[in-house]
Formats: structure tokens, C-alpha cells, sequence
């Protein structure tokens, strides 16, 4: 079957968008649906030395969305699991999931179209072929967001983020900041009300007509963290210590594929055992948020730097920042050693603006994109080091 | 040296006419090819200050325009008797006593613009525009031309900036000189306001995306690399 098809588009619809075809300048257009679907051609064929296997950038791209899926699935039931608890109807898992489904599904369409269109707009223009890039960041993008944000906000945020994150600078490989974070920072700044506050994170939250039960409240423990300056305790009143286990699993609201910390562990997992993101990024980054954590705890001048360190790592963007975003292997740091000082100050910087700045709770993002904007400056004295040290040594034999 | 060329040009040359094609491109050059602002990036600071609202973009850039003017013409005549080892110190004389008048009449019949533009008018006296004119143009040109090149050089600076307020104020606060433009129905309807238009870096990327267009629109611009 799939034989027929690949036969049918390799004989009957690729000659027209060949030299000389009356759609040649869609090319990069159809190349892009093409490999989609098929493994591209152009492997090695038995010689040479540098080895093109199948996996091609799409197929590590597709590899990366897998993983964000159980965050995706579990994101979706959260939605639907934090709107029945705000309005205390009775449910059952399934009506959860599809409740949460409905919510969630859009917002994945909104950013993977509005991306998608604005890669394929600019790769007919330059001629180039469309490059897989966005299919990671299409996805990142509704997942690092509250399930309540307008489409039109995504798309406009999506659209930003390509142009001005990465076509500026020369399209996907080519760009100093993660995508995905520029979207979500563009809509931080540009529309505060609707990335932050106690209703945007549950399902219905900015629909007044839907009543709440009292004494839900819908803002992240983050939000409660720094408001609170009394307390740290959950959306039930429950104080941190019991919550970390539902922080851990998830229960609590937050942006849509955030919240569980085990799904993203499970994204972690694939992504570190395919090789595809760098363990390096991943431990010293938590190594990092548990250090600032800890000193946090030694100073203790607010109940929020009581907070244990451990927790840290489990509420908020920060394992999902720390797993999808900060080992985008574009943006980061792309030196061996590099890579640990990139990790750790992203760590240590995030957990550090989380605690000093109640107006930014979500510190990781900003952490991230600091991080990003210096990973070069990093990568560039890790060189300088490693020349001087090679220099040293051929002096000392050379002596 | 310039005595010599310009007793030259009396003796033997015709009188150009005021609007020569040189002279027009004096005018013209800063619009484009030449802009302060997005081609030698000079004067970003006021850039990105001034431009949340147009109406502040505006005013800034007819003090601007005054000012030059003003400084252009008294540099150009005084060209001859002004020594160039303190010829700096003089400029500055010259543009901090301009400023000083608009600013005063700003703030003698414009009070509340004044007020927003509040240290911005002042410090039009470090704009490297300015300065730059007078040291590049100015202190080597005759008055007419100096005048024709500070007009030109001010609405290069002034149409940039005009250009991104209306972005900005249009997308940040949904007015255009301080008229509502976006209607109610818009918001009615779940529009918002972007409030990152209202933050400075909104006003670097929109120098930014005013530069991408017209370098891809005048590809003499482009450095070859």
C-alpha cells in the first residue's frame, strides 16, 4: 500500500514540481510533505566515508514531538481533571481527557498552522527547502502555555516567534533563541493578563458564566508561593510538603504540558536514551536549580526561600523547560564543558529570578533565553581554554 | 584649505541653482539610501524612547528638526572663524543653546508633551545626528546647503520614528495620536492590546523590521561579505 503511494507520488506528481514542471517553485513545498512520509532518498549508497543514514533531521524532529507525548496526554486529562475540580461537577476519567482534548487540540492546530504556514511562506521565497524545526517548537508552543489563551494570541505569537526568533537570522539552525520560548515570552510581555493570574490555567477558568466551587483557586503554586508571603501551601490549603507528590504527578494547574513532572520523565527518558537531547544540559541543570535551592534554604529571609530545594524541581516550567527547551541543540551550548556551565547557570539563574522577582514567577523562561543569548560567549572561552591548554602542553614537549 | 576652495568657487563657478540635483539629493538622500537611523544607526537612544505614542514622535522630531536647522546654519556660517581645535565645544555651545530655547517653548505651550518628553528634549544635545551633521557637513558647506542637509537629515530621523510610534501606539495602546482607532467591536470581540509594544524592545525589533524591508527593497545597501 504504502509502496503504491510512494510509487504514485515519485512518478505521477513529483515531475511537475521537477526542473522544468509547472510547479517547480512549490518544490520545497512538496519536498517537505514528501519526507514527511517517506524516508528522502539521498542515503548513502555503500561508499564514501560520511554515512547519511535514514535519520535525517525530520525523523530526530519527529522523535522529540514523541516524546512530548505523554505530557500532551497527560496535559489534556489535567485540563479537564482541574475544571471539574474547580466546578465540582462529578466526572469520569474519559470525560476529563475529552473535555481537556477539546481545549487542548486547537491550540496545537493554531501553532503548528500558523508556523507552518509563515516556514513554508519563506521557504518558496528563498528557495530553500522547508526545514523541520517548527514540527519540535509547533508543539512546545501550546504545551508551555495556560489552556485558556486565545487562538488568535497563539497564532500571533507563533507567527512573531518564526519570523523574528528564527527567518531573521536565517531559518531554522540558524537561530539564537529557542522558538518556542520566544512565542511564550512575546505573549508573557505583550498580554500579561492571559499567561498569568488564577483562571487562565483551568479549562473554562476565563468563562464567567461557569461557577467555581468555593474556595478553589486556580493560580500555580508559583503565583501562591510569591503572593503568599505567609505560607506555601497548594491550591487546597495544604501545606508544600504534602503537595509534593501531586506536584510530582501532576494535579495541580499550570501551562497545559507542564504540570507532570513523571510524563515529562518519561519524554526525558526517550529523549536521553535515542541520544537526541544531551544528558550533560539535563543534569547539571537540575544539579544547578538544586544548588540555588539549597542556598535559598541556608538564607531562609521569606517562606519562600524555605521552600525545600527538592521542590523547586517539581513545580513550575522547570522540568519541562529543562527537558525540551534548554537542550534544543541549536540554541544551546555546544561545547562538551560548555554544555555543563550552560545547563547550571540556566539551573541556578532560574530558581534564582523564581524567588527574587514575584513578577516573574516562571523564571526558567527567562533563564533560558538569558542562557541562550550566552551559550555562544560560553562555547567561545571553552575553545579559547582548550587552545591554551593544547598550546601549554606542546610547549612543554616542544621544551 | 576650505578658505582656498571657496574663494575658488566665487571666482570661477556659476551660481547653482538652489534646487540643483545635488542639493535635491541632500535632501532626499537621508530619507533613504543615507538614513541616520536605520543606515548609520545613529540616534537610537531617542529611538526607542520617544516612540510609544506618535504624538511624542512627533514633537521630537520638530525640536529635532528646529534644532538642526538652527545648528546647521549658525555652524555653516560661523565655518570660517571658528578654530578646530575647540570646534567641538562651540558645536555643543550652539546645540545646548538651541535646545534650551525649544525645550523652553515646549514647555511654555506645550506643557504635557514637554513633561513626557521630560529629559529626551535635553539630551536631543548628545543626538549624534546632530553632531555628526555639523562635523561631516556643516563645518564645510555653505549656509543653503547646510540648511538642505539638515531638513533632509531630521526627516530621515523624523520618518523613522514617526514610523514606529504608529506601530507601536497603534498595536500597544490602540490610538494613533492619542484617537482611539481600534474600535470598541474589536475588543468587544476578544481583541487586546500588545503590551510588549508599549516595552522599548518592541521599538529595536520594529528598527529592526523597517531596516529588513528596505535593504530587501534597495539591494545596494547590502555589504558584500
Amino acid at each position: 500500500m504504502s509502496n503504491a503511494i510512494h510509487k504514485f507520488l515519485e512518478n505521477t506528481i513529483k515531475p511537475n514540481f521537477d526542473e522544468g514542471g509547472k510547479l517547480v517553485k512549490y518544490l520545497p513545498a512538496y519536498d517537505a510533505l514528501e519526507t514527511f512520509l517517506f524516508v528522502p532518498g539521498h542515503t548513502t549508497n555503500g561508499k564514501g566515508s560520511h554515512i547519511r543514514d535514514g535519520i535525517d533531521m525530520k525523523r530526530t524532529m519527529i522523535m522529540v514531538v514523541l516524546a512530548m507525548v505523554p505530557a500532551l496526554l497527560f496535559g489534556m486529562w489535567n485540563t479537564g481533571y482541574q475544571h471539574f475540580l474547580a466546578t465540582g461537577e462529578a466526572y469520569t476519567f474519559m470525560d476529563a481527557f475529552f473535555y481537556g482534548a477539546l481545549k487542548v487540540l486547537p491550540l496545537v492546530v493554531v501553532s503548528y498552522g500558523a508556523g507552518l504556514g509563515v516556514e513554508f511562506v519563506f521557504a518558496i521565497i528563498n528557495k530553500h527547502q522547508v526545514a523541520e524545526g517548527f514540527l519540535v517548537s509547533g508543539m512546545l508552543i501550546p504545551l508551555c502555555l495556560p489552556v485558556e489563551i486565545p487562538l488568535w494570541m497563539v497564532a500571533a505569537a507563533t507567527i512573531f516567534a518564526v519570523i523574528i526568533g528564527k527567518e531573521v537570522f536565517g531559518g531554522t539552525g540558524m537561530n539564537i533563541l529557542n522558538v518556542a520560548l520566544t512565542a511564550r515570552a512575546f505573549l508573557f510581555f505583550a498580554y500579561p493578563t492571559w499567561m498569568s493570574g488564577d483562571k487562565v490555567w483551568i479549562g473554562g477558568g476565563m468563562d464567567e458564566t461557569v461557577a467555581y466551587a468555593d474556595g478553589s483557586t486556580g493560580a500555580t503554586i508559583l503565583a501562591q508561593a510569591t503572593e503568599k508571603s505567609s505560607g506555601f501551601v497548594d491550591a487546597a490549603g495544604v501545606a508544600y510538603g504534602d503537595s509534593f507528590m501531586s506536584a510530582f504527578l501532576g494535579f495541580i494547574p499550570g501551562s497545559i504540558g507542564e504540570t507532570s513532572t513523571l510524563a515529562i520523565m518519561i519524554g526525558a527518558a526517550i529523549l536521553l536514551i535515542t541520544g537526541i537531547a544531551s544528558w550533560k544540559i539535563m543534569f547539571s541543570g537540575i544539579l544547578g536549580a538544586y544548588v540555588m535551592g539549597l542556598l535559598f534554604n541556608l538564607w531562609g529571609a521569606n517562606p519562600f526561600m524555605e521552600v525545600p530545594a527538592h521542590m523547586h524541581l517539581v513545580i513550575g516550567g522547570f522540568a519541562f523547560g529543562m527537558v525540551f527547551m534548554a537542550t534544543d541543540p541549536v540554541s544551546a551550548a555546544q561545547t562538551a564543558t560548555g554544555k555543563y556551565i550552560y545547563g547550571f547557570l540556566i539551573g541556578f539563574l532560574g530558581i534564582m529570578i523564581r524567588v527574587f522577582n514575584p513578577a516573574y514567577p516562571e523564571g526558567i523562561m527567562l533563564a533560558i533565553l538569558f542562557m541562550n543569548v550566552m551559550a555562544p560567549l560560553i562555547d567561545h572561552y571553552v575553545v579559547e581554554a582548550n587552545i591554551k591548554r593544547r598550546q601549554k602542553r606542546t610547549m612543554a614537549i616542544a621544551a | 584649505m576650505s578658505e582656498t576652495a571657496e574663494t575658488t568657487a566665487i571666482v570661477k563657478e556659476p551660481k547653482e541653482p538652489l534646487f540643483s540635483s545635488n542639493n535635491k539629493r541632500l535632501l532626499s538622500d537621508p530619507l533613504n539610501d543615507d538614513n541616520p537611523i536605520t543606515i548609520q544607526v545613529l540616534g537610537i537612544c531617542s529611538a526607542l524612547a520617544i516612540t510609544v505614542q506618535v504624538k511624542q514622535a512627533v514633537v521630537m522630531s520638530l525640536s529635532v528638526l528646529v534644532v538642526m536647522i538652527g545648528a546647521n546654519l549658525i555652524v555653516s556660517l560661523l565655518r570660517n572663524l571658528i578654530p578646530s581645535r575647540v570646534r567641538i565645544i562651540v558645536q555643543l555651545v550652539i546645540v545646548a543653546a538651541l535646545v534650551i530655547l525649544v525645550d523652553q517653548v515646549l514647555k511654555a505651550y506645550m506643557y504635557d508633551v514637554s513633561k513626557q518628553l521630560s529629559v529626551f528634549v535635553g539630551l536631543i544635545i548628545t543626538n549624534c545626528i546632530i553632531m555628526g551633521r555639523l562635523e561631516a557637513f556643516a563645518l564645510a558647506n555653505k549656509p543653503w546647503p547646510s540648511f538642505l542637509d539638515a531638513v533632509g537629515n531630521a526627516a530621515g530621523y523624523g520618518w523613522i520614528l514617526i514610523a514606529v510610534a504608529v506601530v507601536r501606539e497603534l498595536f500597544g495602546s490602540g490610538k494613533l495620536y492619542g484617537f482611539q482607532v481600534i474600535p470598541d467591536a474589536f475588543y468587544d470581540f476578544g481583541y487586546f492590546n500588545n503590551g510588549l509594544m508599549i516595552l522599548p524592545p518592541m521599538a529595536l525589533i520594529t528598527v529592526g523590521i523597517i531596516i529588513w524591508v528596505q535593504r530587501s527593497r534597495n539591494t545596494k545597501l547590502i555589504e558584500e561579505n
